[in-house]
């Protein structure tokens, strides 16, 4: 069985309770070892998509484009330019000869036909090598346009998922402050790293909205340009899915003085927790925020819990792995599995910090493996020797559940289920029990081989009389 | 030169390079694709194509970092061809380049003979390499070299004549080749296809998660290609200076009959031709029941789809067989679309409308669906054939989608979906009948439930 497990990668794995908690990360994926990780361009490109009136221009060779080609379900009330998917398709003579001209006449181009009101050019991988000057043309297209044009230096093999977050929420920043602030509520907040995958900030926004929060921007999801250019504006910062935004919040801090939150819209007490640190903060200034705050959730919850609970009867005691991009989003599944009566046995990211798998390692139960850029051996061996009834993922975690005979909850940015939310909850468990409850499992050869070998354990039993 | 007016591309009608090269090593026995490049693209790649046959596709990856890209990605190469030798026990590790390594201009073919020389102690796995820049051509380029680098590398000395024939599929589904490599069979031959992706990337359950997919080509199968009664090569379009077929002719005498990929009744009746050619043996009756009652579904539903005008984009091959197939039921083809660009893409379209059609549709080489759309406005289509990227363009048309090839991401089935021969064929004209059929009666407040 250990055979699946690199020697390199042995203190990238953790059993809990077995010695004292160490887990190596940040590194580099190890080569050859068929990382589930993707780039900085991806990063990058994950954080800033759904700015829907922008222009996403890459540039680069065609591949970057094409694959992030509107493959998340980040909706938009109104305009949807995020879908599109624009590329200076690079040929080799622009790697020969430079990709400057080619990278001004598309922005031009693309400028004039969709009339965005910012653009961002993302650098791929090549585009720092062959020496492009990508913030000069910005620089000069901004000026003749008149709209901000915003380089990101997103070249992919610049570190990992995380430096490309960084350089997205550098972008963002030069936006933020430009934009004029009168008339904004002093309790207001900006939300920022909900992308609002199946419309989840639509439910967020409409709970601030009962609380008495004014939402001045989303960032990103269904996200302005206007909005972000006057975000400073906001009495507070919120920010869910830490790894991607928290520079933001950060920078805004710095500059601007904006506090923030760490929340998460995922599972019930950090969704109440969220809404009541929200409240808690803004107590002073809006007396009543406290009890309307109660209100919402005693009202979400009451209609919550009773359907919560047919869910639960059928799924007490199952076995779940995780293996998720960014750490933050383990912590609130590992809770709202507790809700379900459903254990965490694995539980892994990508791109978990130091900090991350402490945080992780405290409040999962012991025994529970923890990795860190994990691959398709590795998860299935723990799958396996665990004996999980159902993976959190997504599509590249999908048949490795599936092979193996293993329910499959989607839970990244490709779904199209709000999973956010106490309705989103409720959505949750929906689907988990849909996977985890369906009558075909018991025809894949692996769980057919082991309910045989139950019966057979317990035959054995039966026959060996009570004395044993 | 590409036929878009525009600097920018909109929306891509082509994939890059390395997804090509790496399907097609997936299509080799124990072998694993490996992308000597950044992390991402062997990510990136993995969603995209897991997402059409939903079947775990370990592509590996060199995974070079930024202290990589100014040294040179040579040590990580090696590396990583140790690791992957180590942990899935590769008998084939399939290189192919990416935008990054060909830029910081690694010489693969002398790292892989350092490495060879390096290791020379370990049980060294065949390792083929294929240079795939993404900023030349497209994922079919990535395919054909790939295929072709199979052939020139793997296949090195004449074998004694044997009774197998070398099919070179192109790229088709899982169900298509089992369908090729059944007829085959009924003429009594065994058929080497290169590369065969049709277990590889349809698998069934099984009792535990396979390291490497069970399916592709048998290496010793493909090192005894050079003693086939022949070969058959798939797809009009003209890729590169030599094909995989053109290669063992080349080198080992081993006629290559270039035909299209095989819809419709002309372009089956021609591969089924060169089958005879090969083996000297007639259509088996069971084909000539199936081609017959093809023609009479066609008479059947003739009049259904006579005079529809179809738009038809994708792949430069799958395109002009479409178009080659839609021609001869009395679909009007009016434009003809791919992100590629090839030698003769007007030229074989021209061949396979000849005698049927006045004149070739209209035919665009690198275009992009902005391209495709702009255009497509003029032209009062009544349907689109194509993968599921065009879906958005025919809601926004308000035409219905006759989805074909890869990638179908947005309904289930696409690895097992049949399009060749006369059984393909005729799935596919049931499929389209049945399309424009549907649409009529929903835009029908009649409420036919007889048509």
């Amino acid at each position: 069985m250990e055979q699946a497990i690199f020697e390199e990668r042995r203190d990238q794995i953790h059993r809990k309770g077995e010695g004292p908690f160490e887990l190596a990360c940040n590194r580099d994926s190890l080569a050859g070892a068929v990382s589930q990780r993707a780039c900085v361009f991806c990063g990058s490109r994950v954080v800033l998509y759904p700015i829907a009136d922008a222009l996403h221009l890459v540039h680069g060779p065609i591949g970057c484009a094409v694959y992030t080609w509107d493959i998340r379900g980040a909706l938009s009330s109104g305009p949807e330019l995020h879908r599109l998917s624009f590329s200076t398709d690079l040929q080799e003579k622009d790697v020969i000869f430079g990709g400057e001209k080619k990278l001004k006449a598309a922005l031009l181009e693309l400028i004039e036909r969709h009339k965005p009101n910012a653009a961002f050019v993302y650098a791929t991988c090549i585009v720092g090598i062959i020496g492009d000057d990508v913030g000069a043309v910005c620089r000069d297209v901004a000026q003749q346009t008149g709209i901000p044009v915003i380089p990101v230096q997103s070249e992919g093999f610049k570190g990992n998922k995380r430096e490309g977050y960084a350089a997205a929420c550098k972008a963002m920043f030069t936006l933020a402050g430009t934009g004029d602030t009168s008339g904004i509520s002093p309790v207001s907040v900006n939300i920022l790293g909900d992308f609002n995958l199946a419309g989840e900030i639509w439910i967020i926004r409409e709970y601030f909205k009962r609380m008495g929060v004014e939402v001045v921007a989303n960032i990103t999801g269904d996200g302005r340009v206007a909005d972000i250019k006057r975000c400073h504006g906001a009495a507070l910062n919120v920010v869910q899915c830490s790894g991607a935004t928290m520079e933001l919040a950060q920078m805004m801090q710095e500059k601007f003085g904006t506090p923030f939150l760490r929340v998460s819209y995922l599972g019930i007490e950090d969704m109440a927790d969220s809404l009541y640190a929200v409240a808690d903060h803004f107590k002073d200034r809006d007396p009543g925020i406290v009890e309307r705050t109660q209100a919402l959730v005693r009202e979400e919850l009451s209609r919550l819990l009773p359907e919560l609970h047919k869910y639960r009867q059928d799924l007490e005691g199952k076995k779940v792995a995780v293996y998720v991009g960014g750490a933050f989003k383990a912590f609130s599944l590992i809770k709202a599995f507790r809700h379900l009566g459903m254990k965490v046995v694995l539980v892994g990211s990508q791109t978990g910090t130091k900090e991350d798998y402490e945080e992780l390692a405290a409040i999962c139960d012991p025994g529970t493996v923890i990795v860190d850029d994990s691959n398709p051996l590795e998860l299935s061996k723990f799958v396996k020797e665990l004996d999980v009834d159902l993976f959190v993922g997504g599509v590249k975690e999908r048949p490795i559940a599936h092979k193996l005979g293993v329910g499959f909850c989607d839970h990244n940015h490709e779904r199209k289920e709000a999973l956010e939310g106490f309705v989103g909850m409720l959505n949750f468990a929906k689907e988990v029990h849909a996977s985890a409850t369906s009558p075909i499992w018991r025809f894949v050869p692996r769980r057919e081989a082991m309910a045989k070998a139950r019966e057979t354990r317990t035959a054995k039993r039966a026959a060996g009389g009570e004395g044993i | 030169m590409s036929d878009s007016p525009y600097v920018s591309t909109t929306n891509a009608c082509k994939l890059c390079t390395p997804l090509g090269a790496a399907l097609a090593f997936r299509g080799v026995e124990g072998a694993i694709p490996f992308l000597h490049g950044s992390q991402g693209c062997a990510t990136y790649m993995r969603r995209y194509i897991i997402s059409h046959f939903r079947e775990p596709m370990d592509i590996a990856s060199s995974a070079l970092g930024e202290k990589q890209a100014v040294f040179g990605g040579g040590p990580n190469l090696k590396k990583g061809i140790l690791n992957v030798m180590s942990k899935y026990g590769a008998k084939v590790v399939g290189v192919a380049t990416t935008c990054l390594t060909e830029t910081i201009g690694d010489d693969v073919p002398r790292l892989l003979a350092e490495f060879r020389k390096e290791f020379g102690d370990l049980p060294l796995p065949e390792i083929v390499n294929v240079s795939t820049p993404s900023y030349s051509g497209t994922h079919m380029e990535g395919w054909h070299a790939a295929t072709a680098a199979l052939a020139s590398q793997l296949v090195r000395e004449k074998v004694a004549a044997h009774r197998r024939v070398n099919l070179i599929p192109g790229f088709v589904s899982p169900a298509d080749l089992r369908y090729f490599k059944e007829i085959l069979a009924d003429y009594g031959v065994a058929a080497t296809v290169l590369p065969d992706i049709s277990e590889s990337m349809d698998r069934p359950a099984l009792l535990d998660y396979e390291k490497l997919p069970a399916g592709g080509t048998p290496l010793a199968d493909i090192r005894a290609m050079s003693g086939a009664l022949g070969s058959i090569e798939c797809g009009r379009a003209a890729h590169m200076a030599e094909s995989a077929g053109d290669n063992l002719e080349r080198r080992f005498g081993v006629k290559n009959h270039r035909v299209g990929i095989p819809v419709g009744i002309r372009e089956t009746d021609a591969f089924f031709d060169a089958l005879e050619a090969l083996t000297g043996a007639p259509m088996p009756e069971k084909y000539a029941s199936e081609r017959g009652k093809l023609v009479d579904a066609y008479v059947d539903g003739h009049k259904y789809v006579a005079g529809k005008r179809a738009i038809v984009y994708g792949e430069e091959d799958m395109v002009i067989t479409m178009v080659a197939f839609l021609a001869e039921i009395g679909v009007k083809p009016i434009l003809a679309a791919t992100g590629a660009k090839c030698r003769n893409f007007k030229q074989a379209l021209a061949d396979v409308v000849e005698g049927i059609l006045p004149e070739p549709p209209e035919a665009r080489e690198g275009v992009d669906f902005h391209d495709i759309a702009e255009q497509a406005a003029d032209l009062a289509p009544d349907l689109l054939v194509g993968h599921s990227k065009g879906y958005r363009y025919a809601k926004d048309m308000g035409v219905p989608l006759v989805r074909v090839g890869f990638p179908i991401h947005d309904r289930f089935g696409g690895q097992r979906m049949l399009h060749v021969g006369y059984r393909g064929t005729q799935e596919l004209f049931d499929r389209l009948v049945n399309t424009i059929l549907e649409r009529k009666q929903e835009d029908s407040a009649v409420g036919y439930g007889y048509l």
